[in-house]
């Protein structure tokens, strides 16, 4: 049902991939509703999380959604791998791939980690996150989360705020946006800005005050402190100042404006903490919504592999 | 099989339903997507218009319960909507052709995940033979004796501007 059997970039779906990935997502959030939250569908598939980075939510949430796909989900860690003995990661990959595994989900603090194992492995992968790179799942679960609480994506007026140079978030974003025919603007101060902000395809701003009465949704980026060679603004009450969402700021977007964050968040930095639990903020949907997401991206990656009769 | 032959088809498995269960009491209409479904409100119309109860009616999408997902995938994916409590419901499951069985296995995997009904029962507006797997409904609209290289199609009002039952040379696809 996919034209690419693996998931690395946004590039690697068209926007109607995009829009079947969402409408499956959609059916599957029902699953997640029930008493019983569990199907049969990948029954007997088995599916790897290879995380070489640490992840509390990505990681759950992919397990979660397999679990719930009745597939067997196995978590593999670096610390407790091979990998801190020394193995490559390509040995690492033609290990998994003699394990005879349907779906490799991969995390790698460097970016084209998990396109590398794809060229190595047999089975589908999914990008969990690449270094600064991209998080396809994680754009594909926001544009969710937007269409639930804004009944669309066409049009909408998408603000990235904060951490724009290190996000592999606003990395997979920015192109879901416009390939769904929103628009997006990223904003932050040029110090947290990539060196070339327009290659991005984004609108770009300096000034989050000037630009949030125009915006349907504040996407609040993680400052992400451990990436960063030296820091990036005198002070995190300055920055909180300048590029902190506060109540004031939610005041002056348009009342059916919503707030979003990837987590984890530093609250009092990139958000203050009444903001992040206020009812416009739907950040603990957009973890909801991961669940579903994931494992809509599972079953139609894994779903259709053979030509065959009609039951 | 014609609008008229397929409204009188309808109308006898309501009475036939009404019948086996003595009554519309407790019984509860289970469509399977797509045209299950509005055959399932079809026949809740018949059952209300002879017995004077209206029967509540859900729909099921089994897309996530087919034995065959690594076959091939449901080309659109709907949602299930079962608005009425399971266990306390006789249920009928309502589909447009009975086959290999296999679809029905799976919308029954798929309604014991709500709950644990007091029985299921099937009724089809189409059967065409062939099963493979040991299930029979419990009321048919038509026995159409069949080629597995032919296709059934029902056609329905609500879909494709008309009612009928079609035979067609198969084109790949399958049911």
């Amino acid at each position: 049902m996919l034209s690419n059997r693996h998931i690395m970039t946004m590039d690697d779906l068209t926007s109607n991939e995009v829009t079947l990935i969402l409408d499956t997502a959609e059916s599957l959030a029902e699953v997640n509703q029930r008493r019983i939250k569990k199907v049969p569908t990948l029954r007997g598939r088995t599916i790897v999380n290879l995380f070489f980075e640490p992840s509390t939510r990505t990681r759950t949430s992919f397990e979660i959604a397999a679990k719930r796909l009745s597939a067997d989900g196995i978590n593999f860690t670096a610390s407790a791998s091979a990998t801190a003995k020394g193995e490559t990661l390509r040995d690492t990959a033609r290990t998994l791939a003699a394990m005879s595994c349907d779906l490799v989900v991969v995390r790698h603090k460097y970016a084209g980690a998990p396109q590398m194992l794809a060229e190595v492995m047999d089975c589908s992968v999914i990008n969990g996150g690449d270094g600064i790179h991209q998080h396809p799942t994680q754009a594909l679960l926001d544009l969710y989360t937007m269409r639930q609480s804004l009944g669309r994506l066409e049009g909408l007026r998408v603000g990235i705020v904060g951490d724009v140079c290190h996000s592999r978030v606003a990395g997979s974003l920015v192109p879901a946006l416009r390939m769904m025919g929103a628009t997006p603007v990223i904003i932050g101060p040029p110090t947290l800005m990539p060196a070339r902000p327009d290659v991005l395809g984004a609108e770009v701003c300096y000034d989050l005050d000037e630009v949030l009465p125009t915006l349907d949704v504040a996407y609040l980026l993680r400052v992400q402190f451990e990436r960063a060679t030296r820091m990036p603004f005198p002070s995190n009450r300055e920055y909180a100042m300048l590029y902190g969402m506060n109540a004031d700021r939610l005041a002056a977007m348009p009342s059916h404006a919503i707030v979003m964050h990837p987590g984890p968040m530093n609250r009092g930095v990139e958000i203050s903490a009444d903001v992040a639990d206020s009812p416009r903020s739907v950040i603990l949907g957009q973890v909801e919504s991961g669940v579903a997401v994931r494992m809509a991206a599972m079953y139609l990656l894994l779903g259709g592999a053979e030509s065959g009769a009609a039951a | 099989m014609d609008a008229q032959s397929m409204d009188r088809a309808l109308t006898r498995i309501a009475h036939e339903i009404l019948e086996a269960n003595k009554g519309a009491t407790g019984i509860a209409l289970a469509g399977i997507m797509t045209r299950g479904v509005d055959l399932a409100d079809r026949l809740a119309e018949r059952i209300e218009r002879i017995e004077g109860t209206a029967v509540p009616v859900g729909s099921l999408d089994i897309s996530f319960y087919r034995d065959d997902v690594a076959i091939r995938l449901s080309p659109e994916v709907h949602t299930t909507d079962i608005p009425f409590e399971v266990e306390e419901h006789t249920i009928v499951l309502v589909d447009d052709v009975l086959y290999t069985g296999r679809t029905i296995r799976a919308a029954m995997d798929a309604l014991m995940d709500y709950g644990r009904p007091g029985s299921i029962q099937l009724a089809v507006l189409v059967d065409r033979g062939h099963r493979e797997l040991p299930i029979r409904a419990d009321f048919v609209g038509k026995n159409v004796p069949t080629a597995r290289r032919e296709r059934v199609k029902v056609l329905l009002a609500e879909h494709d501007d008309r009612d009928a039952v079609v035979i067609l040379e198969d084109d790949g696809e399958g049911e």
